[in-house]
């Protein structure tokens, strides 16, 4: 028969649109409302997982994200999901989904070897043996055992979002308390957002009963939902769970958007997740009920019991045909009740209480349920299914019970997780044996369940109290009085009483914890593992550390719980990328001109920005393809697009007062429509850009900063004028982006840009090497630099970035005939290290310092500078720092940059410096490289050993090359 | 009494009932020779060491709150000793050594597990700052390997080798002997074979302040527990420390951030080694248990909350989604923050304090755990003989008088 356990009526499901299933490899059908844990149970699937460390056999425990033992593997191929809950995931139609964590299969399971090892097994028992003779011999077996479910091998094919939202009130929970403080501050036009983790809204409502202003809850709960959903102010956010409360009222969501259904339009994302602000946080997530712990409460048909008014009513499914009810508290009674109104068998309903208020007595004893005061279950049976309890009664004497459902509540906690994350402090409530928000740290407040209050009309007051909304809150009229709870934290009795059932950790393990002195509430969890399962202790964590109070004397308050943390609930890793992969995850710079450089074959490399490195031709390597670039520079013409060079424009009658301090080198001094190369240090000395610096006017410079400090070096001049300079009068403006930069170099520069046409004089003397034009080059207005990385003349062209394509189409078009060659950062490096120039970030590190470069003099300088006083410590002028110097390989081959010079022998062995740049140049026919070698400059000449990566070389330390020395082609 | 399989079997059948006590929860004694302050890693593994290797045994732990609850609990685990300069070098490598004999030390199973750690390269420049590493990491006497992508790939074969990956992969540095252990067996492991060498480990006992002789000397502590008297204090409380300074009235060159980490639910091994993506900043290893653990850059604020932000989560988690495609179903089962100590050039500093009588074993910042048994090796050494160790003299508060800095993560390229 079909669902067995399923009722003729009733739930919130569509009987009209069944699904079939699969669940460990058979197949069932449930309907469209269900999820796959209510309809394994109306299917009358009882075993569903096996624990972490015994593999013992276990069944449903309860119903949402408290779920510890039902944790499945969903799906196949790259749309598997490990670890999923069976409460949480909702059916579809073809769903396929098999227990993690045991093999063959969930019945039997090879692994439940270690149930009969378990003696053995104890807590943190792995800390005191496997030392010998060493872990490795055993590392392996453990992690195969180890580990839930397993992550799929392909990449994941979903797609995720992030979205911002803002509102006044955020209220996390939609039972009667969420909704009544959203309808409240709804109905004042504040911005609400509602958020609940179910698919259904309606919380408690939608299955315990009661009466509000007349209505059924269920029907109130349907009113308020239609009311608010019908409210411009109100954004209404199902399938949603609240994961993090972070500072300023900041909080996290995610919500589960195509819910893993096939069926689901193709463009809605897995997952969604949300950053809210909020004005304030109402916290009206409800309470999470404890199981007992007893020996043998972990056998499958064990099961909380509002877990089992919750699918009698939400999904017309009983989860049993006998069951018991094992409490210590009035409000397991309902469960009582709602399953003998559906038809069950109730064997008894077994109170640890002696005294159990006689109206609560009479509500099951007059449906002739049998009740047994001040007793306790103290054994179950059944191999893969609960068979009987064993029940001691208050005399003493012991009872069996045949029942195929046993129904447990030890009471409940409010849901303080995200008060906890807030900052809040909690309070032990002897009342109502457990934590409740006590001292609030943000702008939030905790209603209902959630603030340890315990009747539906309470819930409702507070709510509305908390919406801040106009007239009366609602009203419940016909409810449950508060239940009653005697605490109960641990039944005397032999055998295994498990607190954690996911992580296995029993009553006993508590117990040794206490004796081997881990008695701090973290200590326990750590060493015991208890509470660091997938469901992070919802249900577990209370009864441990009131199990370990009882061990210890100290009370439960003075225990104190563990840390509540981020998330709430498991997050998919996917939904904190959202949009964010291949090229979104840090977005890559394009430059204006990406799409001719493709055009030309150029293969382009992230360097910060997309840049050509080379454009080799049909047939080229990448290395023919930079020798012939830069060959064509030396002999006539090389263009390069230079766009990302930093620029920041510094302005004011302060600016050279600035750049005076921030500069290495004097920049007052300098001439309007001059150019001067400066060093930028830090505080150490150590230097962390290097550029040009060009005088536009009296009160203007143009600041040049590398590629790669173009935006630290902005921030940077920012820092210093907003913290240190306040009374400087000077402006600072990042405009790198707003100019895009062509650079001419070449004999033949000047001779195509005078053919492009410039409105400037281009000769020599009126045009000389550093020194700076304004004007217009090919009709675009441009800002002309004459200063030169490869030692050949050179203009560095800046035009407004929307016209560069134009500016490079003439140069392009005119070039022709000086044989106009487009280089790549490859040929561009090896030019300026044919010309023996230091690139900052490859010559030098983060501690390189003026001193190390042959900058020397910039300790002449007068006048302060940022760094010079870490330069005048004697350190930096050891002569044996490293020093910047060329080295010269034996033969032509270029030496491996990385390379270290090496001194002494054997254990003394040590680096005696780098090399730093390197590469085969063609106007010397042979390698050339740069160096930093310890007291480098004198010891010019010195033939030295090298390394890399188990080579040996040799190489003489020599003057960096120098290409061209007298400087003719610069300066022609 | 001490742990083997054998007593494991013993107690198995004997109900579990037979077990000791791991160390014992002394009240404070009116004076100690040394007092350190602190009970995380450092502390204890300095406790251990005074009483063993110098046979000081009057010797009190102090700690605020449980052992261990600091930053050698809240860590990532990795342990590795490939570093740059010669003094790193040598003094990671000796705390790795040490690791590597450690559960049989302190008979007390640690779990050191050398299932090695790549650091990835980008790009031709990250390539070859990774050479120059290798090379002066085989200079210092530290294995280091260079990986060539294929070998990559076939080590982590859920990282993303594609050429058109937001960071391709263009090789790989591997130090073969790095690894991870259990970061509270090791804390526990210390404070049980110091308790049995005598040592009192005092937990909820916060130090509030200092009390000084004529001469300016410490000569013993305020606490939440009354004052305890000793004239050799040390002090291991990692991002604390700028405060403990301020009681003794002097500065500190720290800055204190929150450090956050991750760990994902339980899964079957999908990953054996360490392996951090320079790029992104981001680290991965995946523990014995099954947990993906994840680590990434500091909060951008300084912060003595150990709670982190959605922003840093959202870049070091998507970044994981990102790298490792297939990880992108994997759910985050929690996060946590640590308070870490950085220093300006990111080495440790240990020794003399400008407090006679006060030493220092701080500025570890985001990358102590693995160095517990050498910092302790060393503060101890100082507390015995008031003379650093060999290992600690280039990391004296000194050197920021001299401009001796050790910087590491500049060295390495990293701060380009
Ligand atoms: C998220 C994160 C990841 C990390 N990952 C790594 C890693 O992968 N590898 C690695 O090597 N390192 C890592 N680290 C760094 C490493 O954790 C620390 O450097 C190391 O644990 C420091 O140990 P400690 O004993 O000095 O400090 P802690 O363990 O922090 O101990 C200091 C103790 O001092 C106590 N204390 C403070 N003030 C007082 C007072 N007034 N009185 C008494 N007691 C006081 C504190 O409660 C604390 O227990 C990481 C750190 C974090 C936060």
């Amino acid at each position: 028969m079909s669902q067995p356990f399923r009722l003729a009526a009733g739930g919130l499901i569509d009987r009209g649109r069944p699904l079939s299933f699969r669940f460990e490899g058979r197949d069932y059908r449930g309907y469209a409302g269900d999820t796959l844990a209510s309809a394994l149970l109306a299917n009358g699937v009882r075993l569903v997982g096996r624990s972490f460390k015994y593999h013992r056999p276990r069944g449903i425990l309860g119903f949402g994200p408290e779920e510890s033992n039902a944790l499945m593997q969903l799906g196949t191929g790259a749309r598997a999901a490990p670890n999923l809950r069976a409460t949480e995931i909702r059916l579809h139609d073809g769903l396929e989904a098999k227990a993690v964590n045991c093999w063959p299969n969930v019945r039997f399971d090879v692994g439940g070897v270690n149930n009969l090892l378990s003696r053995f097994l104890a807590a943190g028992f792995y800390y005191k043996t496997f030392m010998w003779p060493h872990w490795h011999v055993y590392e392996g077996v453990i992690r195969r055992a180890a580990g839930l479910g397993k992550a799929p091998k392909a990449a994941d094919p979903d797609r995720y979002e992030n979205r911002f939202a803002h509102c006044d009130v955020l209220v996390v929970g939609s039972g009667p308390a969420g909704l009544a403080a959203a309808r409240a501050a709804a109905g004042t036009g504040q911005r609400v957002i509602l958020a609940e983790q179910d698919h259904v809204l309606g919380g408690r409502l939608r299955w315990d009963g009661g009466e509000i202003d007349g209505l059924a809850a269920d029907r109130w709960a349907d009113e308020a939902i239609a009311a608010l959903g019908a409210m411009p102010n109100v954004r209404i956010l199902p399938n949603t769970a609240v994961t993090g409360y972070f500072d300023h009222d900041a909080l996290a969501m995610i919500e589960a958007v195509s819910g893993d259904d096939p069926a689901a339009p193709a463009q809605l994302p897995r997952y969604r997740q949300w950053q809210v602000r909020a004005g304030r946080v109402v916290l009206a997530a409800g309470a999470i009920e404890r199981p007992l712990v007893f020996p043998g409460n972990d056998r499958p048909g064990v099961m909380l019991a509002s877990a089992v008014r919750h699918y009698l009513a939400r999904y017309g499914v009983r989860a049993g045909n006998r069951a018991v009810i094992f409490t210590n508290n009035d409000e397991a009674y309902r469960t009582a009740i709602a399953f003998h109104a559906a038809g069950g068998t109730v064997a008894a309903v077994v109170d640890t209480r002696a005294d159990v208020d006689p109206a609560v007595a009479a509500s099951v004893e007059t449906l002739g349920i049998r009740l047994l005061r001040g007793a306790s279950v103290v054994a179950t049976r059944g191999a893969k299914a609960l068979r009987d309890v064993a029940v001691r009664r208050a005399d003493g004497g012991t009872l069996r019970l045949a029942c195929d459902l046993l129904a447990m509540s030890g009471g409940s906690n409010p849901n303080v997780g995200l008060f906890s994350q807030s900052g809040g402090r909690l309070a032990f409530d002897e009342q109502l044996t457990a934590f409740r928000p006590a001292q609030s740290v943000q702008n939030e407040r905790s209603v209902g369940a959630a603030a340890g209050l315990r009747t539906l009309d309470e819930a409702l007051a507070s709510g509305h109290a908390a919406g801040a909304g106009d007239g009366a809150a609602p009203r419940a009229t016909d409810a449950h009085p508060a239940a009653e709870i005697t605490a109960c934290w641990r039944i005397d009795a032999p055998g295994k009483a498990f607190v954690d059932m996911q992580n296995d950790v029993s009553a006993d393990d508590i117990g040794l914890a206490a004796r081997e002195s881990y008695r701090s509430v973290e200590h326990l969890k750590r060493y015991t593992t208890l509470g660091m399962a997938s469901d992070q202790g919802k249900t577990s964590n209370v009864n441990a550390l009131a199990i370990m109070a009882g061990l210890t004397g100290q009370g439960i308050a003075e225990t104190g719980t563990t840390r509540f943390r981020f998330p709430f609930v498991p997050v998919a890793l996917g939904a904190f990328a959202g949009r964010a992969h291949g090229e979104l995850l840090r977005p890559l710079r394009r430059l204006a001109l990406h799409d001719r450089h493709v055009a030309l074959g150029a293969i382009m490399e992230d360097y910060g920005w997309l840049r050509p490195s080379a454009y080799p031709r049909a047939g080229e390597t990448r290395f023919e393809a930079e020798q012939r670039e830069a060959r064509a520079v030396r002999d006539g013409v090389g263009i390069f697009d230079g766009s990302p060079l930093g620029k920041i424009e510094v302005r004011g009658p302060d600016a050279a007062r600035l750049l005076d301090f921030i500069y290495a080198s004097t920049m007052s001094t300098l001439k309007v429509g001059k150019v001067r190369y400066g060093l930028m240090l830090n505080e150490l000395g150590v230097v962390i850009d290097d550029g040009v610096c060009a005088r536009l006017g009296e009160d203007h410079f143009l600041v040049g900063a590398s590629s790669a400090g173009a935006d630290r070096i902005a921030a940077w001049l920012e820092e210093w004028l907003q913290c240190e300079f306040v009374d400087h009068d000077v402006l600072v403006a990042p405009v790198t982006t707003s100019w895009s930069v062509v650079t001419l170099t070449g004999p033949h520069a000047r001779d195509l840009l005078a053919e492009a046409g410039a409105s400037f004089p281009l000769g020599p003397e009126a045009f000389p090497h550093m020194s700076f034009q304004e004007g217009m080059v090919a009709g675009i207005e441009a800002r002309v630099m004459r200063v030169s990385y490869t030692g050949e003349t050179s203009y560095e062209i800046n035009v407004p970035t929307g016209r560069t394509a134009e500016l490079w189409d003439v140069l392009m078009r005119l070039g022709g005939r000086y044989g106009l060659t487009p280089i790549g950062i490859d040929a561009w490096n090896l030019l300026r290290l044919e010309k023996g120039y230091l690139h900052i970030g490859a010559d030098t590190d983060g501690t390189t310092t003026p001193l190390n470069i042959g900058w020397d003099h910039v300790l002449r300088r007068k006048g302060d500078f940022v760094g010079k006083r870490s330069l005048m410590l004697a350190l930096h002028r050891d002569p044996a720092r490293l020093q910047f110097v060329g080295l010269r390989a034996e033969g032509t081959e270029p030496l491996p940059i990385g390379a270290h010079l090496v001194r002494g022998k054997g254990a003394d062995r040590a680096s005696d410096g780098f090399v730093t740049s390197s590469a085969y140049s063609p106007v010397f026919g042979r390698g050339v490289a740069l160096a930093l070698v310890h007291g480098g400059t004198g010891r010019i000449g010195e033939t030295v050993a090298l390394e890399h990566d188990g080579r040996r070389l040799t190489a003489t330390i020599a003057q960096p090359t120098l290409y061209d020395p007298e400087g003719a082609r610069l300066n022609g | 009494m001490r742990y083997s399989a054998w007593t494991v079997f013993r107690q198995g059948l004997g109900g579990q009932r037979g077990w000791k006590p791991a160390w014992r929860s002394p009240d404070p004694k009116p004076d100690y020779e040394v007092i350190i302050i602190g009970g995380g890693g450092h502390g204890l593994a300095t406790a251990y060491y005074l009483a063993k290797t110098y046979g000081i045994r009057r010797v009190a732990v102090l700690e605020k709150g449980w052992i261990g609850g600091g930053n050698s609990g809240r860590n990532t685990t990795a342990i590795r000793s490939n570093y740059y300069y010669r003094a790193s070098a040598r003094m990671y490598e000796h705390s790795l050594k040490l690791y590597e004999g450690l559960s049989k030390e302190l008979n007390y199973n640690v779990m050191f597990s050398q299932r090695g750690m790549i650091s990835l390269a980008h790009s031709p420049h990250d390539v070859e700052l990774a050479h120059r590493q290798a090379g002066a990491m085989r200079l210092n006497g530290v294995d280091a390997d260079f990986l060539s992508p294929g070998e990559i790939a076939r080590r982590v074969p859920i990282l993303d080798m594609s050429p058109e990956a937001r960071f391709p992969v263009f090789g790989g540095l591997l130090q073969k002997r790095a690894g991870t252990a259990r970061h509270d067996a090791v804390v526990w492991g210390y404070a049980r074979a110091a308790d049995a060498l005598g040592v009192d480990i005092i937990q909820n006992c916060e130090v509030t302040g200092f009390r000084r002789g004529a001469d300016g000397a410490v000569i013993g502590v305020e606490t939440s527990r009354g004052p305890i008297a000793a004239t050799r204090i040390g002090v291991a409380v990692a991002g604390h420390s700028s405060r403990l300074a301020e009681m003794a009235g002097f500065r500190l060159p720290i800055t204190s951030y929150a450090l956050q980490a991750f760990v994902s639910e339980p899964l079957k091994p999908v990953l054996d080694t360490v392996i951090l993506s320079p790029a992104t900043g981001v680290y991965m290893s995946q523990s014995d248990k099954g947990g993906l653990v994840i680590g990434g850059g500091l909060d951008l604020y300084p912060s003595y909350a150990q709670r982190g932000n959605m922003p840093v989560i959202r870049n070091v988690l998507g970044a994981v989604a990102a790298q490792y495609p297939s990880l992108g179903r994997v759910r985050l089962l929690r996060q946590w923050a640590g308070i870490v100590d950085v220093v300006p050039d990111s080495s440790p500093i240990i020794g003399a304090s400008p407090v006679p009588g006060l030493f220092l074993d701080c500025g570890w910042g985001t990358g102590g755990f693995k160095a517990i048994p050498v910092g302790g090796t060393m503060l101890a050494h100082q507390l015995a003989t008031l003379t650093p160790h060999e290992l600690a003299e280039p990391f004296s508060l000194e050197r920021f008088t001299t401009g001796a800095l050790i910087d590491e993560a500049a060295g390495s390229g990293i701060a380009h």
